[in-house]
């Protein structure tokens, strides 16, 4: 990290279940150059001033997901905020709300990572195509129906922006049901019918209320309040179709 | 485990009327804001075209009934069906059950009021 000559000052929520009851906030005065990131500031801390300070991050350029924080209340990757965009600060820092916190930033995920299987995030086949067939084709517009939704890299910031995930743990919840469409939408998927329970259910895209936090603070542009609300005529479609039985969510 | 997303809600009926509603007045509102805020104080409508005899009799026709019912009653399940979720936004939590009844019955109630009165004209 480029140090450069300018400081700011981080205020950091710290949680170590070892020792506290309450979470506790520490300030740390940082050195930075145009060009540091809040995630350079945290490596920083945790090199010079407090090797015990706990956080998640990988690549360092917004795309392995693991970085995110609530950055002045904002869910936000912490490699793709700049320090010069809130001098002369301070800063504050703290986990991504809606998740219970394990230690100082790091978040328990199991929110999301429990339901995932459910979304059904891959290509379901009636018949698996032989090797022989041939590559799938797809047409660039088939490509791009499903361009934005599978931008996601599993971040999160969204269920911290949501705040009906935030009353109501088991809304599937923004990223989850982008997925779900993600996959609905590819031309070389048939697995609709096994997706739509998720979609179709009250913790589906029924506890959205088109708040569109979500698409608001998504590093991705994956936009997934529009997707669950794309997803809502879906629902509502297969909720009067299955009558006729063109609908593809099934019996119930 | 894995949770499980089951059953299927059946909130897509109310959207469906919320959908519509929302719809209706996105169309009506302008045009009535136009004609009864705007044209009418500025006398750009023809002499007596708004008067009660004339709107009645618009009403009245067969047509006028088929156009006003839908556009009136739709708005009340638009507008029930949001005051139900922002419920929430006003700390109510609790006996969502309860107030679920009381919206969508009182919506039910005022469409079921402005067949009858529509019926009566
Ligand atoms: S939808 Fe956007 S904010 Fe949500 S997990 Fe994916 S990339 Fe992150
Ligand atoms: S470190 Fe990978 S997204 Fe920020």
């Amino acid at each position: 990290m480029n140090r450069g000559n300018r400081q700011i000052d981080i205020l950091i929520s710290r949680y170590d279940p070892e020792r506290d009851d309450q979470p506790r906030t520490e300030r740390y005065t940082v050195p930075y150059a145009h060009d540091s990131s809040v995630l350079d500031a945290l490596l920083y801390i945790k090199d010079h001033l407090d090797g015990s300070l706990s956080f998640r991050w990988s690549c360092r350029m917004a795309i392995c997901g693991s970085c995110g924080k609530m950055i002045n209340g904002v869910p936000s990757l912490s490699c793709k905020t700049f320090l010069r965009d809130y001098a002369p600060g301070p800063l504050y820092i703290e986990a991504l709300h809606h998740f219970p916190v394990i230690k100082d930033l790091v978040v328990d995920q199991a929110g999301f990572f429990d339901k995932l299987p459910e979304s059904r995030p891959w290509l379901i086949r009636d018949q698996e195509r032989a090797l022989a067939d041939g590559p799938h084709r797809q047409s660039p517009r088939q490509r791009a129906r499903f361009a934005s939704t599978s931008a996601c890299i599993n971040c999160l910031l969204c269920y911290a922006a949501c705040p009906q995930y935030g009353m109501k743990p088991d809304f599937a919840g923004p990223a989850l049901l982008a997925l779900v469409e993600r996959y609905n939408a590819d031309s070389r998927d048939q697995g609709k019918a096994e997706r739509m329970p998720m979609i179709n259910a009250e913790d589906g895209v029924w506890s959205c209320t088109l708040v569109g936090n979500c698409s608001a603070v998504c590093p991705k542009d994956v936009d997934p309040a529009a997707a669950i609300n794309r997803n809502k005529l879906e629902s509502a479609k297969d909720y009067f179709l299955r009558f006729l039985k063109i609908g593809s969510g099934g019996a119930e | 485990m894995a949770k499980q997303y089951k059953p299927r809600s059946h909130e897509p009926v109310v959207w469906l009327l919320f959908a519509a509603g929302g719809m209706a007045a996105a169309m009506l509102m302008p045009a009535l804001v136009l004609i009864t805020g705007i044209a009418a104080p500025l006398g750009l409508l023809a002499e007596d075209s708004l008067n009660y005899e004339r709107v009645i009799g618009m009403l009245g026709s067969p047509v006028g009934k088929l156009v006003a019912f839908p556009f009136i009653s739709l708005l009340f399940w638009h507008a029930m069906h949001r005051i139900f979720h922002g419920l929430h936004d006003l700390g109510i939590h609790a006996g969502l059950g309860y107030y679920r009844v009381l919206c969508y019955g009182f919506a039910l109630l005022a469409t079921l009021l402005t067949a009858g009165i529509l019926f009566l004209i």
